[in-house]
């Protein structure tokens, strides 16, 4: 049986550019390795956390969105436990509406990477979309 | 109700009309089906200004959804997306 996943998880903010690529590879390849499939992957960057965690105010946010076994969770989360870069993470299993948000999500992140206009009032609002359809080439 | 009709009820005070607007759920309204906790920003809507998680009786989120948004604000907490405890957020 295959769900569709997503986790989050939260780098120490000493890690450098290579290290932190490092460490999301490690991941991705440990659902790959796993007959799992990525389906999205994001990096929010380095972002002030809400509250010290481990005496440490910032941190690298890592989302990924991915397809696996159940029984695969329980191995990524001893592997984030092992992991000392790794300061918080936090897996939360998709269902049908979840998914349809993430596309919807992944989209407009799309078209924001394209055309960087203004931020959007809000994500989760469906708000009638006055952008452009006609982008001159 | 004929003295009402007569126009012949003389109020002391003049009665209060204040026509209370009507609460609705806003996911209901706008269809929303999905409560994204990796959203902060739209989470601090349902908090208060010390973080903690305000009733439906004010917001006038349905049962089903302040279900879904406490479980939001629950998992950006965990993520530190959001505080557990604070002073004048927002």
């Amino acid at each position: 049986m295959i769900k569709q996943y997503e986790t989050v998880f939260i780098a120490t903010p000493v890690l450098s550019d290579t290290q932190m690529k490092e460490a999301v590879a490690k991941y991705t390849d440990l659902i790959k390795a796993n007959g799992g499939e990525v389906v999205y992957e994001e990096d929010w960057g380095l972002k002030q956390l809400a509250y010290p965690i481990q005496h440490k105010t910032s941190g690298f946010y890592y989302l990924i969105q991915f397809k696996a076994d159940p029984q695969f969770v329980n191995t990524i989360e001893t592997q984030y436990h092992r992991d000392e870069r790794i300061i918080r993470f936090l897996t939360v299993a998709l269902d049908k509406n979840s998914i349809a948000y993430a596309e919807h999500r992944r989209q407009k992140g799309a078209a924001k990477a394209a055309a960087p206009k203004e931020e959007a009032a809000h994500a989760e609002e469906p708000e009638i979309d006055v952008e452009p359809e006609s982008v001159e080439e | 109700m004929a003295a009402v009709e007569n126009n012949e009820i003389r109020y002391l005070n003049p009665p209060t009309v204040d026509v209370r607007k009507k609460k609705y759920c806003r996911f209901k309204k706008a269809g929303i089906k999905y409560v994204d906790y990796k959203d902060p920003e739209f989470l601090k809507k349902f908090l208060n200004e010390q973080g903690k998680i305000l009733p439906r009786r004010i917001t006038g989120t349905s049962l089903k959804f302040q279900r879904k948004v406490a479980q939001a604000i629950k998992r950006a907490r965990s993520l530190a997306l959001l505080p557990y405890v604070t002073d004048l957020l927002k």
